[in-house]
């Protein structure tokens, strides 16, 4: 019998004991990472193709924490809906909240009122704090910095009870409504976040000085998952991803909503778009929403917290004991909701992770017909295989890590 | 692209396929056919919409046409944001895939095809994302019951599941 040169044979071919054999090239060994590998930050599945230890290729798997939230929310009124759209990105709900109320309030037509619209500006930026830290706490993990861990999340702790006093709940606080907020900022508000902001920057100093000119953590990601501008545009990425490639695009400068407009803030852009650069710009970012918090700490307006209008928003719980009208309002809102303009919009914002954005149609009713998110994890998950192909398997960790990806999101 | 060039230079280039709808919130929209859809993305892309924002499915049913391909694209210089809503067929959808185009929509495709089944002609692998391989069914389709194939059944025998005492064998 002929001796058979391996390389010859076809890459997938039935062998005469009828098993299907599948090769890739010779020497390519095919390796699967995760669902449960805790450096993926979740339930991410990557499928590595390498060639002793550098990454040949890579294929993402997701859809693992597949919840269905889009078709939930198509049965749940337009109120409702935002309790189940907070658990998409569960490390920054309230970007998520505000994304989907700000494109309700534009098919109904209301605008919240001064207060209500330097609020959000304000949690919004505190979550992004909140989300960059965590961010940052893990990354060091990944990377060996473990007490970044412990430094980080205590700080991101900090925020998260002033979400705590504030909303009532630490993460997912549903806090964001149409029509403004759940309920009155607390009294003492201004002095809780007055109190954090004091100590952030020595905070953040302390965490940079632990980083920046570490060596192991300077080899780790120095030139590390680079990714040029074009490709990260062809990708879909967007937030702090994308600015690390060097395109200044940031959804807040290039679509201004809410108080954005009138804040005096920088948009840090990177260079090379390497891990190093994705570090640094959240680095950067979190300078930059702690001088958001300060301008709108100082111009927070006092007023009204939410529009005055009934068939929209709850009445005070004092009328609807006293008054007849009210006590309808306030049933009418809690068993049917209020019905929404037909039609379709589409509403971006800069979450932490990049531009979170809400297709929303409408058919006229007290439910929304479709939401549609573009869930800017999912695009920047599906850049990862451009960021690894050619480094080593060591670095698919620091890769995946400063991607940032949050699967509640990519999978909804 | 500046925001107001577009109108013009797409009606000059796209007589038929391409029907320019009302914009109420500040984003240009069309409807497209799925014929005129690739020279429509090619030309867009050309003329400067570099960033392909989002590909969505949604499902108007019953009434017809049933599915629209929601495509956003955004131009990152100039900052223009534009809409394409592609109605395939009601049976059998079928819209070209753009993944050659912009590799993100690659995935997104893939999400439209397991949610609605719209089925993207010429993408490289075009497989379920986001439900198991073997699911039957898209969810996303609005007579798709909300807690899937079971829920008739559940609802048939969840009395009998949840009763607590044994069943009195006689009334009377």
């Amino acid at each position: 019998m002929a001796k058979i040169d391996p390389a010859d044979l076809p890459l997938e071919y039935i062998d005469p004991r009828g098993y299907k054999v599948e090769r890739t090239k010779d020497d390519h060994m095919i390796i699967s990472i995760g669902p449960h590998h805790p450096s993926t930050h979740g339930v991410l599945r990557l499928i590595l193709e390498l060639d002793g230890e550098t990454v040949v290729d890579c294929v993402p798997e997701v859809g693992f924490l597949h919840t269905g939230i889009e078709k939930t929310a198509e049965n749940l009124t337009w109120e409702q809906a935002i309790t189940v759209i907070d658990r998409m990105d569960y490390l920054s709900p309230l970007s998520n909240n505000l994304a989907y109320v700000l494109g309700v309030e534009k098919l109904l037509g209301v605008e919240a009122p001064p207060r209500a619209v330097y609020a959000r500006v304000l949690l919004a930026e505190l979550q992004r704090m909140a989300s960059h830290l965590a961010w940052v706490g893990t990354t060091g993990l990944d990377l060996g910095a473990q007490s970044m861990f412990f430094y980080a999340f205590d700080m991101r702790e900090g925020i998260l009870d002033i979400f705590e006093e504030t909303t009532g709940a630490r993460m997912n606080p549903s806090y964001i409504r149409v029509g403004g907020l759940a309920k009155d900022l607390p009294d003492h508000f201004v002095e809780i976040v007055r109190a954090y902001l004091d100590k952030f920057p020595k905070r953040l100093a302390d965490l940079q000085a632990i980083l920046n000119d570490n060596p192991i953590f300077l080899d780790r990601v120095r030139g590390v998952g680079k990714i040029s501008a074009e490709k990260a545009i062809a990708y879909g990425l967007t937030g702090p991803n994308l600015r690390a490639s060097g395109v200044a695009y940031d959804v807040r400068r290039a679509f201004p909503y809410l108080a954005y407009p009138e804040l005096d803030f920088e948009v840090p852009v990177g260079s090379t778009g390497d891990v190093w650069d994705r570090y640094w710009v959240r680095m950067r970012e979190l300078e930059e929403s702690h001088k958001i918090c300060r301008q709108v700490l100082e111009r927070l307006p006092a007023g009204p917290w939410r529009i005055d209008d009934r068939k929209l928003v709850l009445p005070p719980k004092h009328e609807v004991r006293e008054k007849m009208e009210s006590l309808i309002h306030h049933f009418k809102l809690v068993s049917y909701g209020f019905d929404v303009p037909a039609g379709e919009v589409y509403v971006s914002i800069e979450s932490p992770r990049g531009e979170i954005g809400y297709y929303i149609v409408s058919n006229g009713k007290n439910k929304p017909w479709r939401v549609r998110t573009r869930p800017p994890s999912f695009y920047n998950t599906f850049a990862i295989p451009e960021m690894i192909r050619g480094e080593l398997v060591a670095d698919m960790v620091a890769v995946v890590a400063s991607v940032d990806p949050v699967f509640g999101e990519v999978d909804r | 692209m500046k925001p107001e060039e577009l109108q013009p230079a797409i009606a000059g280039r796209f007589s038929n396929g391409v029907e320019p709808l009302e914009t109420p919130f500040d984003i240009p929209q069309y409807r497209v056919d799925p014929e005129a859809l690739l020279p429509l993305l090619e030309f867009l892309k050309a003329s400067g919409f570099d960033m392909l924002l989002d590909v969505g499915g949604v499902d108007y049913y019953p009434r017809s046409p049933r599915f629209e391909v929601v495509y956003h694209l955004l131009d990152t210089k100039t900052r223009a944001r534009v809409r394409l809503r592609c109605t395939p067929a009601d049976d059998d959808p079928v819209v070209p895939t753009a993944s050659h185009l912009w590799p993100s929509a690659n995935p997104a495709e893939r999400e439209v095809y397991d949610l609605f089944g719209v089925r993207f002609s010429g993408h490289p692998n075009l497989t379920r994302i986001m439900m198991p391989t073997d699911w039957a069914g898209h969810p996303l389709r609005k007579d798709y019951p909300l807690k899937g194939p079971r829920e008739e059944l559940e609802a048939r025998y969840v009395a009998e599941k949840n009763r607590y005492h044994a069943p009195r064998l006689a009334e009377g």
